[in-house]
């Protein structure tokens, strides 16, 4: 691991000074995926920004019932915070379903969000990668990648993304706040995440020294219920092979789709929201053959790799059962 | 030759101060340090394990006030002011930890690489349910968990046995939770009866 420098602000007018006056730095959270990464010699930065000092630390519940959730939230207060419980079942499920517990202590909300992918050949610096080194290559096109991209992928990087607290946050229309440079600005979760192009080792839309400070989550219609599903190669301790929330408003009699979000996880460069499927459900009966109608028109344009076909009908029976779950 | 040794100037450092199983310690230490080594290495505390150093075993699990970490991935100098407790700090004085306890009783150990990881694992999971935090396998988010040996097996899971001793660590975990609800119990009832 290459030396750095380290350091614990209180403000966040500090992180964002500390940040912009070092090229190289970056900011750390609960380290699960940042210091391994710089053991691994994938990352080297000059000089460390630790955020768990900041006051980005609590989960507030607005009037209305929308949340407020600090960036540096452990992922294992998120999930134990009785209104998450209650009334935000997908994102307590997502929450519950990250690593261990002993990851779930350490990881901050943020964090999790900005996670780097698993594939692993951006892990092995003895390879060539296109996310580390622009140009070098993509080994898993034709190598291991079972557990890689299926739809959204570029010719560059078929990885996919490793967090499930961005799915459930998709589902349930969450923005990021983010402090920088510019001042404070709201980024919809749907537009954080950029798509791999050419270049993919630009993840999302922040600038070098921007500092995610909170989450919000719009309180949910009375009538909306929400999931997260994820099948995974071990029951516990591992990432998504697919993983996907639904957030499903049947209205007052149930008698039609009133309003839906859907979000895929472990099927692309990217936390999938699947769009299409949404709108054909928007109005549609909630019967299980709509269900299986809309799952395969969001999947008509995946283009599985030799050795991840499977992730295909996977991805779309998880999504019809966690519809049918939501309308028993 | 070590970093340290072809660039010494280049070497960054800090002073950091940790309780550890309730003993005070300043150490100055080079910023790259994880917990682990500086338990193993500084502070000659050996019972928590270096397994993979990846975060992926458990073998290094430790306590940061009453919730379990991997040592193996914390930062030392990110923990200036911590109360850490290793395995050598469960007991209390010559008398085991409950946990401990169970885990004799139920042979709890085959090679015993893991059992400090896991023993503080479960000390940890002990205050969970205490504090009423749900698993992935708790059935019901919205009331307490009440975890059964599923249950645990869930919450055990970041804490892996290369000698598949899980069947006793799980009974051993269970016995100590029924223990200790029975405890609770026994005390709200006794504060009932005055």
């Amino acid at each position: 691991m290459r030396p750095f420098d380290y350091e614990r602000p209180r403000r966040v007018e500090a992180a964002l000074a500390a940040a912009e006056e070092t090229p190289g730095a970056m900011y750390l959270g609960g380290g699960t995926n940042l210091v391994d990464l710089m053991r691994r010699g994938v990352l080297a930065p000059e000089r460390l920004v630790d955020v768990t000092g900041l006051p980005c630390d609590r989960v507030d519940v607005a009037d209305d019932g929308g949340l407020t959730i600090g960036a540096a939230v452990r992922i294992a207060d998120l999930a134990a915070h009785w209104t998450v419980r209650r009334r935000y079942p997908a994102l307590a499920l997502a929450a519950l379903r990250i690593g261990s517990g002993q990851i779930m202590n350490m990881a901050t909300v943020a964090g999790n969000l900005l996670q780097r992918t698993r594939c692993p050949y951006f892990q092995d610096v003895t390879k060539p990668c296109n996310k580390r080194e622009p140009g070098s290559g993509c080994p898993a096109r034709e190598g291991e990648h079972r557990n890689l991209a299926i739809i959204g992928y570029s010719d560059a990087c078929v990885a996919t993304h490793a967090s499930d607290l961005a799915v459930a946050l998709l589902a349930l229309d969450a923005a990021v706040l983010i402090e920088g440079v510019g001042g404070p600005r709201r980024v919809p979760i749907a537009d954080l995440y950029l798509p791999p192009g050419d270049d993919p080792r630009r993840e999302t839309v922040l600038a070098p020294a921007d500092l995610i400070t909170a989450i919000e989550v719009p309180a949910p219609s009375p009538t909306a219920r929400s999931r997260y599903r994820k099948v995974t190669d071990r029951a516990s301790f591992a990432f998504a092979v697919v993983s996907v929330a639904v957030a499903l408003d049947l209205g007052e009699d149930g008698r039609a789709v009133r309003d839906c979000r859907i979000a895929f996880g472990g099927i692309a460069p990217r936390p999938w929201r699947a769009a299409r499927a949404e709108r054909e459900l928007r109005g549609a009966e909630p019967v299980e053959g709509e269900f299986a109608r809309a799952a395969r028109a969001e999947l008509a344009s995946a283009r599985p790799l030799r050795d991840n076909a499977f992730k295909l009908p996977l991805a779309r029976n998880l999504l019809v059962r966690t519809l049918i779950e939501l309308t028993e | 030759m070590t970093e340290e040794e072809l660039h010494p100037d280049r070497v960054r450092t800090a002073a950091v101060r940790l309780t550890v199983n309730g003993v005070p310690h300043h150490v100055r230490v080079d910023t790259r340090a994880t917990l682990l080594d500086t338990l193993r290495e500084r502070l000659g505390l050996t019972g928590a394990k270096k397994g993979c150093d990846l975060g992926e075993c458990g073998a290094c699990t430790v306590l940061l006030g009453d919730r379990r970490v991997y040592a193996c991935l914390a930062l030392t100098v990110a923990l200036d002011g911590a109360e850490i407790t290793t395995v050598e700090g469960l007991a209390a004085g010559d008398e085991p930890h409950p946990l401990q306890r169970a885990f004799v009783e139920h042979e709890a150990a085959q090679c015993g690489y893991c059992v400090p990881g896991q023993l503080c694992s479960a000390v940890a999971v002990l205050a969970d349910v205490r504090r009423g935090v749900p698993s992935a396998a708790t059935a019901d988010l919205t009331a307490p968990p009440r975890p059964d040996a599923a249950e645990i097996r869930e919450r055990m899971s970041g804490n892996l046995c290369r000698c598949g001793c899980y069947c006793c660590f799980t009974a051993a975990i269970t016995d100590a939770i029924t223990d200790a609800t029975t405890d609770a119990t026994t005390d709200a009832t006794t504060e009932a009866a005055r």
